[in-house]
């Protein structure tokens, strides 16, 4: 009884999940399971397959072995899976990639309308609520080249959002941004954590990991190395990797 | 020698219109099957892909002059009896269709991979990510090269004389034997020509000029 309980409030789960890119074996065998309202923070060298590992979650990567469900639906190859999975799923991209041709606004109502099939009224009452909550809501005429790159990624959170999705993943969302802007994007993230949202996050920003995290993962060369809350992950990490990866981290910083 | 005259000169306009009929005709039906093509040529499948490249690779492998023979005698080979307006309707589509298909393909994988992830992340499916995302940026990226191809195939009409079509240049040459003054003729009609060309390829390089600063 307990354990279907248990099931019940699991969002995402990954068994023995394998996958190469040609030769090179990108993930091995990794297990996770994410639930409701969990904040993760997913970290590790470069290279070591964070972005494979989240992207493999929405489907913009395939598995060669494994399992992978999200809120229910298995992702098994099919186009009605994928779908489905990435209904629940948002995602947030290092470089924004937002569409440069369409406005803020239309950048945030494209989807609901197109894969929602919300009428364009509500997808812009959507969006102004989103926008609004992400503090760039004056900016919603713009296109996205007339915006910083903090005001780039918040619309693209706005973007996620409006798809109202169970899990938002991030990929890095602060590294390509100056300095004097990570923090407008970091605040609109706790915001979100702040308000149960449930999160992958891809980062190197450690404060933000003690700040909002359950759960810090470490990755290194295709596997999860070690995972603990980030109070023990920060203050005794185990394994010598993990040690000489925060070393670097917390020298650069 | 004669006079040219106010005949002479409606003459040639009516070869003028001729070629400009020519040249949109190519361009409609080389921008609908281009675009066809341009999709195929991107798209998963890869027997698709691989029939579209052996198609540009004849079209461009050869000359149009040949492609417009092949269409005019060759179709009535086949016992149909076909005008010549739509033996060259249909060579000028091929030929365009060809090219531009060409170009766009380019101008669609120009467009950064970014675009099209975030649009599988969003849940967008492939006639949307098409139409709202990527073939509305692969247009901007692929104007300069598509105005550029217009005036080639613009100038590229006058080779319908061929299989007897009095365009510009053919209605060029008749009145030339007319009057006997053919360098006055072809004078104008070589006018006439820039008159229609040289503004698209000015506004094609300003476009690509434009387009280099955005970039930078
Ligand atoms: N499309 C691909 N084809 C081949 N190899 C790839 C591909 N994408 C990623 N890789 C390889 O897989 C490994 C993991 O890549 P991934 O992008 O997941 O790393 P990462 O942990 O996100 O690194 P970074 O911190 O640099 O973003 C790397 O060695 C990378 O070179
Ligand atoms: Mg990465």
């Amino acid at each position: 009884m307990l354990n279907s309980a248990k099931d019940q409030s699991k969002l995402i789960s990954l068994e023995d999940v394998q996958k190469w890119y040609g030769t090179f074996h990108a993930l091995k065998s990794i297990s996770l399971s994410v639930r409701k309202g969990e904040r993760i923070v997913l970290c590790g060298p470069s290279g070591s397959g964070k972005s494979t590992l989240i992207r493999c979650i929405n489907a913009l990567e395939t598995i060669e072995e494994g399992k992978i469900v999200v809120e229910g639906h298995v992702l098994d190859g099919t186009t009605r899976s994928i779908d489905a999975v990435r209904r629940e799923v948002g995602m947030v991209f290092q470089s924004f990639n937002l569409f440069p041709h369409i406005t803020v606004l239309q950048n945030c109502t494209l989807a609901p309308m197109r894969v929602r099939g919300v009428s364009h009224a509500d997808a812009e009452r959507l969006a102004r609520k989103y926008l609004e909550r992400v503090r760039i809501l004056d900016q919603a005429d713009k296109y996205p080249a007339q915006l910083s790159g903090g005001q780039q990624q918040r619309v693209a959170i706005a973007r996620a959002l409006c798809m109202e999705p169970k899990v938002m993943l991030f990929d890095e969302p602060t590294s390509a941004l100056d300095p004097e802007m990570v923090k407008e994007v970091l605040d609109t993230m706790i915001g979100l954590a702040r308000d149960g949202m449930t999160m992958i996050c891809v980062t190197h920003e450690m404060g933000f990991a003690r700040q909002v995290a359950d759960r810090v993962i470490f990755m290194d060369s295709g596997e999860i190395v070690e995972e603990a809350e980030p109070e023990v992950f920060f203050k005794s990490p185990e394994h010598q990797r993990t040690k000489t990866f925060l070393g670097e981290i917390l020298a650069h910083h | 020698m004669g006079p040219i005259g106010e005949d002479q000169f409606l003459f040639l306009m009516q070869g003028l219109k001729w070629t400009v009929l020519l040249a949109i005709v190519g361009f409609i039906g080389g921008g609908i099957f281009g675009t066809l093509i341009a999709l195929l040529r991107t798209s998963k499948n890869k027997v698709a892909r691989t029939i579209t490249a052996g198609y540009i690779g004849v079209v461009q492998g050869t000359p149009l002059l040949m492609q417009l023979f092949v269409v005019y005698y060759g179709v009535a080979l086949l016992g149909i009896d076909v005008n010549a307006w739509i033996a060259v309707a249909v060579a000028f589509t091929l030929h365009a269709s060809a090219f531009l298909g060409e170009i766009w393909r380019g101008s669609i994988e120009a467009v950064p991979k970014g675009q099209t992830e975030a649009a599988n992340a969003l849940g967008l499916h492939y006639v949307s990510r098409m139409k709202d995302v990527i073939l509305p940026q692969a247009l901007k990226i692929s104007m300069p090269a598509t105005i550029g191809f217009l005036v080639q195939l613009t100038k590229g009409t006058s080779l319908a004389a061929i299989v007897g079509f009095i365009e510009l240049t053919r209605a060029g040459q008749i009145i030339s034997n007319q009057t006997y003054r053919p360098l006055l003729v072809f004078g104008i009609v070589g006018a006439i020509y820039f008159i229609i060309c040289w503004p698209l390829s000015y506004a094609g390089s300003r476009l690509e000029k434009r387009m280099a600063k955005a970039a930078r």
